[in-house]
């Protein structure tokens, strides 16, 4: 089945005015959706990134420019990224549709991976 | 890449956690940093906890959430520590001591360790010095783990009015130097008595039918009966007094569940499921007030909890024991001039001789301008007024509750009473 990548797109010091209570809450969602695309055999993993915008390498002028970004105006980072299993791309915006990433406000970029 | 380890089925997250985590791990970095550094600690904590809305979700819950948690918070606070360090007019030499303290505190702090802790963080909250209506904002806020929001709901205030009281009590804090400790034996009754006092009302706070946010209202109730067992245990604080208060918000919160009927209506003492009241919390409070017996000391608690027992051995409410009810609401006016107090009273003389003998009780109240707004008095007199089949003389009284601004579940039991007795 075709993989793809959730890219979880957030504005960095989200989260700042939460109770604890309410982290929780949103933990427990994000642990929910996980564990039902687990057992529904959809979810091949996901990991966190840094909390920065990362670097963007360009070639020009005889040699490399590195820059930060892409993302460095807007402060806004992706936060960390899941992989799913989908039939096609209209499945996989289905399946992402259900994830609290969206309810709590954040982006998702959704990218198939090319295994041909 | 990793799968997220919830996945595999592990589970998780005890109710709760972070707001209890939130609250201990303020009361162990405060011991290391001071009360005059809340602010820095409260910050800290937080964003060990957004620390954890990030990586979480991907990475799954770790094995020990709370060793996971405190051990950011203690690396940030370090952090803070060093950058300060940086500052000219730092005193070195006492941020190294905090350092070195921090560093070595280890990830697993003894349980009795953090009481202690929590214990000091409590008597910090509920100095005397702080300011009176803040001392219960603060509580929650920084023992309970509340937040603003929750406080502010709970309170039916506005979080600018919240977040103010807080960052006024944090300055009287660094003003005063309040100190974080359990007091010494010379002023132990002075604070102790302040910190029952906020207990009690933090836990009239989440018990009164105000129409705010029900959970939010239990949670507040259920950490008002932590911080009163944390002081009923410790050796130093763990009086009468303390067994009293236990004993007496156990027995409130084991009817907690039977106060509201399925559509969310207030339920009269009378009408509620006695089979639904929370017996191991009934337990609880006669142990604690078996323990509160020991010693000459009788306080306010004493009576209050002895009436709240009268009603929680009750089999059903016909066989409540009015008459002991009565007892201890005449020694609690002898001691205080309380016009609540009396008004309370009144219900039990009219359940023990009769509606009439309760409107005289109630007679004298009215002038009473403590009462002058408080829509017990107008729906009290009304009730006793329906049970002697005054029925137009009732729905005048209910009216004028009802012209009091009562909260909105009241308003809504007063409105079925005047449907009732044919008003409206």
């Amino acid at each position: 089945m075709p993989k793809f990548m959730l890219l979880l797109h957030e504005r960095a010091g989200e989260g700042s005015d939460l109770s604890p209570e309410e982290i929780q809450g949103i933990i427990q969602k994000y642990r929910d959706w996980s564990q039902q695309m687990g057992e529904a055999g959809r979810l091949v993993g996901g990991d966190k990134l840094t909390d920065d915008t990362g670097k963007v390498l360009r070639p020009g002028g005889g040699g490399v420019s590195v820059t930060d970004g892409p993302y460095a105006e807007t402060k806004e980072v992706i936060g960390g990224y899941f992989q799913i299993e989908a039939s096609d791309y209209a499945e996989a915006v289905e399946i992402s549709k259900t994830c609290p990433h969206l309810a709590f406000g954040g982006n998702i970029e959704i990218r198939q991976v090319d295994e041909v | 890449m990793k799968t997220p380890r919830s996945s595999a089925g592990v589970d998780v997250l005890v109710d709760h956690l972070f707001r209890q985590q939130a609250g201990r791990m303020v009361a162990v970095l405060t011991r290391t940093l001071g009360p005059e550094n809340l602010d820095l600690v409260e910050d800290v904590v937080q964003e060990s906890l957004t620390r954890a809305l990030r990586h979480w979700p991907f990475r799954g819950v770790p094995d020990d959430p709370a060793a996971w948690l405190y051990r950011v918070a203690r690396n940030r606070a370090l952090d803070v520590l060093r950058r300060r360090a940086r500052f000219p007019d730092a005193p070195i030499e006492v941020l190294d001591l905090l350092e070195a303290r921090l560093a070595k505190a280890s990830d697993t702090v003894f349980a009795s360790e953090i009481a202690d802790d929590e214990l000091r963080l409590i008597f910090t909250c509920c100095h005397p010095a702080v300011q009176a209506e803040a001392r219960v904002a603060l509580t929650l806020k920084t023992v309970c783990g509340f937040g603003v929001r929750e406080i502010a709901q709970a309170f039916l205030v506005g979080e600018a009015t919240i977040a103010q009281r807080l960052v006024r009590a944090k300055r009287r804090l660094r003003d005063r130097r309040i100190g974080y400790n359990v007091p010494a034996p010379d002023e132990l009754p002075e604070r102790l008595r302040s910190v029952l006092d906020v207990i009690y009302l933090l836990f009239n706070k989440g018990y009164a039918a105000t129409g705010g946010d029900v959970l939010v209202q239990a949670d507040i109730c259920k950490a008002a009966i932590r911080l009163a067992e944390l002081v009923a245990a410790h050796p130093v604080t763990g009086g009468p007094a303390a067994h009293a208060l236990a004993a007496l918000l156990q027995f409130h919160v084991a009817r907690l569940p039977t106060r509201l009927d399925d559509a969310g209506e207030l339920l009269l003492l009378e009408d509620q499921d006695r089979g639904q009241w929370d017996r191991r919390a009934i337990s609880a409070g006669f142990v604690h007030l078996r323990q509160a017996g020991q010693g000459d000391d009788v306080s306010d608690f004493h009576l209050q909890a002895g009436i709240a027992a009268c009603h929680a051995a009750a089999q059903d409410f016909a066989a409540t024991d009015w008459s002991t009810i009565l007892g201890y609401y005449d020694r609690l006016v002898d001691r205080n001039p309380s016009p609540v107090l009396a008004l309370n009273r009144a219900v039990a003389v009219a359940m023990l001789d009769g509606p009439a003998a309760g409107l005289d009780a109630l007679a004298g109240l009215d002038a009473h301008p403590a009462l002058a707004r408080y829509y017990l008095l107008p729906a009290t007199r009304a009730e006793f007024l329906r049970r002697l089949d005054r029925d137009g003389h009732a729905e005048a009284a209910w009216r004028a509750a009802l012209d009091r601004d009562p909260p909105s579940p009241v308003r809504r039991f007063i409105e079925r009473r005047l449907g009732v007795s044919g008003g409206a």
